[in-house]
This record gives structure tokens, C-alpha cells and sequence, in this order.
């Protein structure tokens, strides 16, 4: 095993990433590291590369230079490499994409039992704990169409934790949903952030970036123009462009 | 009625409307003058087709001639001894079909006794007075059994229902052919003594049981990053689809001989078998793939992003929800395979409307073309109506188009 052992590695470590799609060059050379537990808001105005650069932490999109380590694994052409880091990497989507023809507790139990070769009781166990976790226990055998936008993203993330991930990736997790369903999902993040796991959230949701972000980066066109902690990016962002995002997106 | 009162605490209920039957009549037929023109007119030309043609079917029809070759029709040549077989296949589907009467449908009463009432109106039809009277009543007998496990064991037994259907039909196949081990009890019955209803029931359960996998196979393929696989799959494709049936037919008759020139040619029906299987796989094919594409590529994102391969994504993500989705289209082609058996006579099979043929060609027999033809046609409506209404039962229970 090449696979370095401890705290001696850190859980993400991107280096000189580029993607391109067709001539559009999509990612201009993104360079992060983060640290196990963690928390990374990543935000930015629309087509500015930061969906593509989470997406491409579990090869959801495939970078065409420079290196990514995750949790010691670099990202190759290898499929068990990619197969390792994707059971290691939790995902929340956009539009939730949860699977319409299976139960809510089938939803979250499906992975630990086809990928983890769990026992079909010991996943639905999991699965039930889970959705007690995020509050909506009482759903387990409807339908996804059943539930509301709040109560589906909040089974994505149940179904997302139960592979039992070391790092969890969300793609503007709230933007789909309606606002008053907004704080539901989002208290469910926050009281995941304290528990100690490592974050990579995609989100303009600044209140939650306030509460809960280690390091905020700031993407515009396919670079990263700014990091930092909340308090230097929202009290004394040096640059321009940053102040400019910023102002637009506190405004209302 | 106070504005202050809360809608939740007190909802109105929603406006009724009843008509007694010459309201209804008055609104749906009479209601302008243009409209009791209408209804005049129609009743009228009602009239002069339902008149003649009831005419001849009740009193000018002579039915002898289905009476005498029932069994033809029926069984094709199949031996005396062994109808028995027949039979017991048809206890077994009346077994079957009531228990999953009883798991999925269940309340529809009065769909059920229909249902109850058919083998009982078949034997009561003059033509079949040879056959047993008791049969009918063994069937329903089965069948309400079967119903009445169904309905108080409810939603476990729909597995056992899904399974006994797809191992009903490689069983029919081993019944009607007998047993090579169980020479006595079940001896080989040739294929070359399958006809009538008997030998188009088996060509449909052979191409749809084979077709099927097959057909999701190309489907997949069509869509496989291996070009090879993709080449292959879209030239089968094409190929076939170019085609008429009769030709594929004709081809499996007249060239698998050729091919193999060494030994025993397979035999006949076996060599027809193929060729629907093969024609239908393609349409199969391509109906699948529409479903393939319907499913939005988030679900294979979410599917990857879990840890899911390939294979499992393919098969517990996006194929049932894509066959879930095609189920209406799948049944009409199962619906068309039934009726497209019937090519087979122009290749010497004696199916239902080869034997027919085989019957009229009697000296005896030539004038009674228009019974028989009426007759057989009965047959394929009645089992078409009653696939047609299965599947739209089988979406309703499946929730297609709901989620």
C-alpha cells in the first residue's frame, strides 16, 4: 500500500486541477487542501467552475490535468481507486436525484447493501437511524414524490451517510428548494458540520457559511480569486471582484 | 354562510351532479336540435350493420363446421391421450391468474366474475359441445381458490405471483413436450403434432420469454461505450428492422438447413421460434432504449456518486425504472407478436389460421369459409381484448405515469 497511514496526509489535496469542456476552459488550475474535519464553503457567481471542481473530487467529472488526492488515493484512470475515494465521498445533488421507484428507507439502505455487502437487516437498521437523525423518521416507507423538496433533500443526505463517509460533498444543496424549506436542510448540515466530519459545501447560503465554515474560497471563472476564514472574507475581502459578489448576494 | 368561518376547519364539499337516465339522455343526446340529428342518424345506421350481421351469426350461419374440427383448431393433431396436458396447463394458468387477481386487482367484482363467467359462456358455445362440461368448472374452481389465497395473504404473495409467472411459461413449453426421463407418464409429443390455438399460444410465450432478454440486451449494447458492442448491437438492429417478418420467417425455414448442412435440421416450429425471436428482439430493443433515455442522467450520477457499479446502477436504478416506463409500449408489442403468429402459416406451421386454411381446403369444408374465419378472428380479439386489459391494469398497479 502507497497509502500514507495518521494525520500525516490531508483529506482533500487538489493540485493545478484544469477541466475543460470542449474549448471552454471550465477550470484554470485550482489548488486546495483540506484538512480532515473541515468545513469548505465554496461559492461564486453561476459558470465559475466550483460544481465542476466538487464533481470532480468523485470523478463525477474527470479532471485532464494536475493531481487529486483523496485521503491519500489519487484520482487515476484506475476504477478501484476511483470505486475507493467514491465509497469514502458522500455526494448531495442540486435536484436531489433520489431514486423515485424505491421507498425512502430503500433509498439509504440500497448502497451499504449492494456496495458494503451488508446484511439486509444491519442496512435498514442504519438506514432508520439515519432518517431519526434527520428528523424525518416517521417517512421510511413513502415514496420520494410523497415528500416535500425540504424532506427529500434531507433523505439524499441520510442516503449520502449511510456509506458512512469520511468526506461529504454538497452541490448547492438548497437552491432547488422552496424557502421556507431552506432552514430545515440547512440545520441538518450544520449539526453534521459539528459533528466533526469533513465538508465541502457549494452553497450562497452565507448564514450557514458564517456558523459553521473553517475556510470560504471564492471561485470566479474557473479560478479561485479568494480564500479565507468567514470573518476575513465578510469583514475585509481584499479583493475587488470578491467585494462586488458579496455585496450582491447580502443585498436582499 | 359567514366569511369568518376557516375553509381547513369546514371545506366545502364539492358541487354533485345526478341525472336520471332521460336526463342523462336528454344532455348527452338530445340536446339541440343538430344533436337529436345526430342520434337519429346514428341509431339508424346502427341499425343496418347490427341487423344483417346478427342475422347471419343466429340463423343463416351454419357453425357444423367448427363443431366437427374443434379439437383441430384447438390442439392442432395433438394425440387424444395426452390433452390431458393441455389441461393441465390451462389449471395452472387459471391458478395463477386468480392469485394474482386476488394480490393486485382485488376489489373489482364485477371484473372478476367477467372474468369467472368466460369459460363457462366458451363451453356453453355450440361449437364446443364436445368438450367436457365439467372443465369450466374445474377452472373457476382453481381460479377462486387461488383468488381467495391471494386476497387474505395480500402483498407477500405478490413475489410468489411474479415468480409463477415467469416459471409458468418454460413449464407450458415442458408439459405440452413432454418428458424424456418420464416416458410413461409424459412421453415426447413431436412438435410436428402442435397446431391450432395451441401451437400460437407457444410461438407468442417462446418470443416473448426469449425477445425480451434479449431485447434489453441490445438495448443496453446500443447504448455500450464499447464501440464494438454498440456496432454490432445498432447493425442487428437496423438489419432486422429493415425486414419484413415473412422474410425472417422464410429465411429460419428455408436457410438454417442450409447452414446446417451436417445432421438433422432443428425441427420446424423450433427453427419459427427463432425467427419471431429474432424479429421481435429488435423492436424490443428499441422500445427499451426510449425508456433508457427517459431516465434524467442524475440518477446516475447519484447512482456513481454512492459507489454503485456499472452493472449495479444498469440493474437496480435505471432499468426498472425505464421498463416501468415502457410497460404500455412492451404489452401492444406482445399484443402485435400474438397476432403476427399467424405469418407462420406461409411457412407450412399449422397454427390457428393455418389449420383453418388446412380445414377449408377439404372438399367438404370450402363454402364454410366465412364461419371459420369469423370464428378464429373471435379468438384472437377475445385473447388480445384480455392482454390489452391486463396491461392496463398491471400500469395502473405499478403507478405508471404517477411517479
Amino acid at each position: 500500500m502507497s497509502e500514507q497511514t495518521g494525520d500525516r496526509h490531508p483529506m482533500i489535496d487538489a493540485r493545478d486541477v484544469h477541466k475543460w469542456y470542449g474549448h471552454f476552459h471550465a477550470l484554470r488550475g485550482i489548488d486546495m487542501t483540506v484538512e480532515k474535519g473541515e468545513v469548505i464553503v465554496i461559492f461564486g457567481p453561476s459558470g465559475s467552475g466550483k460544481s465542476t471542481f466538487i464533481r470532480t473530487i468523485n470523478r463525477l467529472e474527470e479532471h485532464q490535468r494536475g493531481q487529486i488526492f483523496v485521503d491519500g488515493i489519487e484520482l487515476t484512470h484506475d476504477i478501484r481507486n476511483i470505486e475507493k475515494i467514491r465509497m469514502e465521498t458522500g455526494m448531495v445533488f442540486q435536484q436531489f436525484n433520489l431514486f423515485p421507484h424505491l421507498t425512502v428507507l430503500q433509498n439509504i439502505a440500497l448502497a451499504p447493501l449492494h456496495v458494503r455487502k451488508w446484511k439486509k437487516s444491519k442496512a435498514e437498521e442504519i438506514a432508520r437511524q439515519l432518517l431519526e437523525r434527520v428528523g424525518i423518521p416517521e417517512q421510511a416507507l413513502k415514496y420520494p414524490g410523497q415528500l416535500s423538496g425540504g424532506q427529500q433533500q434531507r433523505v439524499a443526505i441520510a442516503r449520502a451517510l449511510a456509506m458512512q463517509p469520511k468526506i461529504m460533498l454538497f452541490d448547492e444543496p438548497t437552491s432547488a428548494l422552496d424557502p421556507e424549506m431552506i432552514k430545515e436542510v440547512l440545520d441538518v448540515m450544520i449539526e453534521l458540520a459539528r459533528s466533526g466530519i469533513t465538508m465541502l459545501v457549494v452553497t450562497h447560503e452565507m448564514g450557514f457559511a458564517r456558523a459553521v465554515a473553517r475556510r470560504m474560497f471564492f471561485f470566479d471563472e474557473g479560478l479561485i480569486v479568494e480564500s479565507g476564514t468567514p470573518d476575513e472574507i465578510f469583514k475585509e475581502p481584499k479583493e475587488d471582484r470578491t467585494k462586488l459578489f458579496l455585496s450582491q448576494v447580502l443585498s436582499h | 354562510m359567514g366569511t369568518n368561518i376557516t375553509p381547513l376547519a369546514n371545506p366545502l364539499p364539492p358541487p354533485t351532479e345526478r341525472y336520471s337516465l332521460l336526463g342523462w339522455m336528454h344532455k348527452n343526446l338530445f340536446s339541440s336540435w343538430y344533436n337529436t340529428l345526430l342520434t337519429i342518424i346514428t341509431l339508424g345506421l346502427i341499425y343496418a350493420i347490427l341487423k344483417p350481421m346478427l342475422n347471419w351469426f343466429l340463423i343463416q350461419a351454419d357453425w357444423e363446421v367448427i363443431q366437427v374440427n374443434i379439437r383441430l383448431l384447438m390442439v392442432g393433431q395433438y394425440p387424444q391421450e395426452q390433452i390431458w396436458r393441455i389441461w393441465l396447463c390451462l389449471y395452472l394458468l387459471a391458478a395463477i391468474a386468480g392469485l394474482s387477481w386476488g394480490v393486485w386487482v382485488r376489489g373489482r367484482w364485477f371484473a372478476g366474475l367477467v372474468l369467472l363467467a368466460v369459460p363457462v359462456l366458451i363451453s356453453l358455445f355450440p361449437a364446443f359441445s364436445n368438450v367436457s362440461r365439467q372443465q369450466p368448472l374445474i377452472l373457476d374452481l382453481i381460479a377462486l381458490t387461488s383468488f381467495g389465497i391471494g386476497w387474505v395473504r395480500g402483498k407477500p404473495m405478490r413475489r410468489v405471483a411474479v415468480t409463477l409467472w415467469l416459471l409458468y411459461f418454460p413449464l407450458v413449453i415442458l408439459i405440452v413436450r413432454g418428458l424424456a426421463f418420464a416416458e410413461i407418464w409424459m412421453p415426447i409429443v413431436s412438435s410436428s403434432l402442435w397446431g391450432g390455438l395451441l401451437l400460437t399460444f407457444l410461438l407468442t410465450i417462446a418470443g416473448i420469454s426469449f425477445s425480451f432478454p434479449l431485447g434489453v440486451m441490445l438495448a443496453l449494447g446500443r447504448r455500450s461505450s464499447l464501440p464494438a458492442i454498440r456496432w454490432v448491437s445498432i447493425t442487428y438492429i437496423e438489419v432486422i428492422r429493415g425486414v419484413p417478418l415473412v422474410t425472417i420467417l422464410f429465411m429460419a425455414s428455408v436457410m438454417v438447413p442450409l447452414f446446417l448442412s451436417s445432421g438433422t435440421p432443428p425441427d420446424r416450429v423450433l427453427r419459427a421460434m427463432l425467427g419471431i425471436t429474432l424479429f421481435t428482439s429488435a423492436y424490443m430493443a428499441e422500445n427499451v432504449r426510449g425508456g433508457l433515455q427517459a431516465i434524467p442522467h442524475g440518477q446516475y450520477e447519484a447512482a456513481q456518486a454512492l459507489g454503485l457499479s456499472g452493472f449495479q446502477t444498469m440493474f437496480y436504478i435505471i432499468l426498472p425504472q425505464a421498463l416501468r416506463l415502457v410497460i404500455p409500449v412492451l404489452l401492444g408489442l406482445f399484443i402485435a407478436l400474438f397476432k403476427d403468429t399467424s405469418l407462420v402459416a406461409t411457412i407450412g406451421l399449422l397454427e390457428l389460421l393455418g389449420i383453418s386454411r388446412s380445414i377449408l381446403a377439404q372438399p367438404q369444408y370450402v363454402s364454410f369459409q366465412k364461419e371459420v374465419f369469423i370464428f378464429i378472428s373471435l379468438i384472437y380479439w377475445v385473447v388480445c381484448y384480455f392482454m390489452s386489459y391486463g396491461s392496463q391494469r398491471l400500469e395502473k398497479s405499478l403507478g405508471v405515469g404517477e411517479r
